[in-house]
């Protein structure tokens, strides 16, 4: 956090403030990325097997991405991961932003221990939990299918569960910065507490939002555990369990296709983040807290 | 309305004034989706009504109608503002993680688990259709093993194709006739596939072969179907029948009787033989006492959970510095060069499946064609040796993890106002001192819940164990606890490795974990000024 020194003439100024930047920077851009590059070139090898993949490609072929949409219904894992993890975000955002406001805004008997609580349940080791969900959806399975195993849906359910949780801490933290003075204001002038909020908060909170609803994505994409209970038609399958179940028995053989597979499912989030990025960006609150 | 008023309170803002220019009106936008969204909560209650009714499971109606009521008494009546924006989340929360969690307590406190699964009579069922033996008469069936989910862990079916055609499906309850439409079969009976079972290869037959052989189907007073090999079963009659009077087992063949012991939910001779079928029982703090008590697991205890808390606080710290690191080096007033790309780039890492590059950082670590060695010229066993092996999975884990605390502390930041800094640096603070008197505060109040979530999630980090050293390496003096186990991979060894499924011994465990974790999390939290930020 260099302060600009500004009798300095213009290029040095920049050199003193942001080349070490940029260094520490490329180191840490290094370490994020040399076992993606590993996974790259993985995709690319025409061998297709972990012992021959190397750091730097050894050839370009698109064998083992021919080879995994022939071999397994990839397609079909993608869209369902996919469908899954943009109903996930967008649901859980609504949610944790209507409960944030509550906790930020408004005075409850129960506000304490309900914010302890989300953060608290969610300690639980999960994995055994799962036993009581697997029982659960067993009856629902039977009284109604369409939100049973085997669909996206009564996922989509379990999910939504979590969706008062630590992130509702996240939005709340943000709501709290936004003055009272601006949805006072707005009561004042006649309009209710809905208005309040849906006018006025929402669009101030944009970059909460949106970085909320991306780290819901990614978590929704990368689950593992619920969906090997709830997903059990090859089909129905996400891409996580798709990929886990190719390099659950033979990992040598098929690593070409497990890094492609995994290499594809990056590409979504990374579009995510990119739409996103403006709203993380800007910060609008900034403006808003100065008036 | 005293208790749901906004406060104005915060340091000093006026309270609010009442409302001068008029009352709110709820616009009509606001009232056409009100309407249709508690019309829908209506139209979902009557579609979750109807197979409930026709079920006669008036319970289940009774709920339905329950909660549905308390949803349109909510937004219906003007009172409980605050429980408006709660509801939705509560009620998923209370369904799908609260009720899970009671239920793992409750399972806790008994002995679930292989060989105690069902009641008394579900046992007695079992021991008497396992004891069936054949006779010159018996039925005989055309077999296909299958199971009700996935092929290596859902419960065992039998598919049985009887004399005259008809298919039915065998499980540890009994006989259900299966619908010939669906099913697709060959012409010597044998099932290819059938609708909600899974059909299981010869591989997986041959997996669970041990478990097959076990397996019978009771069919009635006792009478029991079992396999013969593996494509032929038949219908015998019971050796082994249950004898209300002395509510004994008595084995006809070798006259050996098995009297019931309630308390531990099994048949024992008078010679100590336990049959293996149990049932479910309350055995109280058994299940608590056991991890500290047992010789076996009491020594490993203290050390598996230092190296767990040393895990989970170090993970957290690493990641902390390095994510908030980042995010303060591209925080700069006028917009660094090239942010966009460091933020994708850097963000990368959070993008890849986690569980992939767990399995693809544990092969980088291999001794003999690990990229690592290969890239630094070494020949180091990273995995093999403790220490070593502890240090690469902290080094795997905040590669993994630092993404995210790049983001929230990104976020973070940008609800500071940079005013406040500016001016605690013209009333001469350097750099350093209104970044640690101003900012960092400020930052860590909304950091601490996320700190402390992390600290939780990795505290039960089973995959970041599991996918890498799978809890080695292990020393021989103690095979059952390895240097990087956690207690939940530790507690998943010992209850579901070896000698079968113990959930309620696992249970116990889980409790006993959660309580450890919430614990240590109040205590930070205390710590911190989050909790203050609650209490305002």
């Amino acid at each position: 956090m260099t302060a600009p020194v500004y009798r300095d003439r213009p290029f040095l100024r920049w050199l003193r403030d942001n080349s070490w930047r940029h260094l520490l920077l490329w180191c840490a851009v290094a370490f994020a990325l040399f076992p993606i590059l590993f996974v790259i070139s993985a995709a690319l090898n025409p061998l297709g097997t972990l012992s021959s993949s190397h750091l730097v490609p050894t050839g370009a072929s698109l064998d083992n991405a021919r080879e995994l949409f022939a071999t397994t219904p990839f397609g079909a894992w993608y869209v369902n991961s996919i469908v899954l993890a943009v109903c996930n975000a967008a649901v859980t955002v609504f949610l944790s932003a209507l409960a944030a406001y509550a906790f930020s805004r408004f005075r409850f008997t129960g506000r304490r221990i309900g914010l302890l609580g989300i953060l608290l349940i969610q300690m639980f080791p999960q994995f055994l939990a799962i036993v009581a969900i697997y029982l659960m959806f067993a009856t629902v399975t039977d009284y109604w299918p369409p939100i049973g195993f085997d669909t996206r849906w009564g996922l989509l359910l379990v999910y939504l569960g979590g969706a008062l949780s630590v992130n509702t801490w996240l939005m709340k933290g943000f709501f709290d910065t936004i003055p009272m003075e601006l949805d006072e204001s707005a009561k004042v002038d006649g309009a209710t507490h809905a208005q309040a909020f849906f006018r006025i908060m929402l669009p101030l909170v944009t970059p909460v939002l949106a970085i909320v609803g991306l780290l819901v994505f990614i978590n929704t994409i990368n689950e593992f555990l619920l969906a090997t209970v709830f997903l059990r038609d090859p089909e129905a399958k996400t891409v996580a369990l798709g990929l886990y179940s190719l390099v659950a028995d033979e990992r040598n053989a098929n690593f070409g296709l497990f890094a492609v597979g995994t290499l594809l499912i990056a590409l979504p989030t990374m579009a995510v983040f990119w739409f996103l990025q403006r709203y993380i960006v800007e910060g609008l609150t900034s403006g808003a807290v100065k008036g | 309305m005293a208790r749901n008023t906004v406060t104005g309170a915060r340091s000093g803002a006026p309270a609010p004034t009442s409302h001068v220019r008029g009352e709110p009106t709820t616009s009509l936008l606001g009232l056409v989706v009100k309407i249709g969204a508690l019309g829908l909560a209506a139209a979902l209650a009557v579609w979750a009504a109807f197979p409930l009714i026709e079920a006669a499971n008036w319970v289940g109606v009774g709920i339905v109608a329950a909660v549905t009521a308390l949803i349109f008494y909510v937004y219906l009546s003007p009172r409980h503002v605050p429980l408006k924006y709660l509801l939705p989340g509560t009620l998923l929360l209370i369904a799908f993680q609260i009720l899970p969690v009671l239920y793992t307590v409750s399972t806790s406190v008994t002995n679930f688990g292989d060989g105690h699964r069902g009641d008394k009579e579900q046992a007695i069922a079992a021991i008497e259709a396992y004891s069936v033996v054949r006779t010159p008469d018996s039925p005989q069936y055309t077999l296909t093993v299958a199971a009700d989910g996935a092929p290596d862990t859902g419960d065992l079916v039998f598919l049985l194709t009887a004399a005259d055609g008809t298919v039915y499906a065998g499980d540890a309850d009994g006989l259900t006739p299966l619908d010939p439409d669906d099913l697709t079969r060959e012409a010597s009976g044998k099932i290819v596939d059938a609708e909600g079972y899974t059909v299981l290869t010869t591989a997986q037959i041959n997996e669970r072969s041990d478990e097959i052989a076990d397996f019978a189907v009771p069919t009635g007073d006792g009478t029991g179907i079992r396999s013969s090999g593996l494509s032929m079963a038949y219908e015998g009659q019971a050796t082994r029948t249950y004898q209300e009077d002395c509510d004994c087992i008595v084995d006809s063949v070798t006259g050996v009787t098995y009297t019931a012991d309630n308390v531990n939910g099994s048949f024992v001779s008078d010679d100590g033989q336990r049959l293996l079928q149990g049932w479910r029982v309350n055995v109280g703090f058994d299940n608590f006492l056991r991890f500290v008590t047992d010789p076996a697991t009491g020594a490993s205890f203290l050390s598996i959970l230092a190296w767990n808390i040393g895990f989970a606080a170090g993970t957290t710290l690493l990641v902390f510095v390095v994510g908030l690191g980042l995010a303060l080096l591209m925080h700069t007033r006028t917009p660094l060069r090239g942010r966009t790309l460091y933020r994708i780039l850097l963000v990368l890492p959070y993008a890849m499946p986690s569980f992939a590059m767990l399995l693809l950082w544990r092969d980088m670590f291999n001794t003999d064609f690990g990229l690592i060695n290969r890239v630094l010229g070494l020949d180091v066993n990273w995995l093999g040796n403790a220490w070593t092996a502890r240090g690469s999975i902290l080094l795997v884990n905040t590669w993994l993890g630092f993404p995210y605390m790049f983001l929230v502390a990104t976020g973070a930041l940008q609800s500071i106002p940079r005013e406040l800094e500016q001016a605690a640096r013209i009333d001469g603070a350097g750099a350093w001192q209104a970044f640690r008197h101003v900012t960092l505060p400020l930052l860590m109040i909304a950091m601490t819940p996320i700190l402390v979530s992390t600290f939780a999630f990795n505290f039960n980090n089973f995959n970041a164990i599991w996918l890498t050293t799978a809890g080695g390496p292990f020393s021989p003096d103690n095979p059952l606890a390895g240097a990087t186990d956690l207690l939940i991979t530790y507690t998943f060894r010992l209850a579901f490795g070896g000698q079968g499924a113990q959930y309620g011994f696992a249970s116990a465990v889980s409790v006993l974990i959660f309580l450890i974790v919430a614990l240590l999390s109040l205590i930070s939290l205390r710590q911190s000024r989050s909790l203050e930020e609650v209490n305002r």
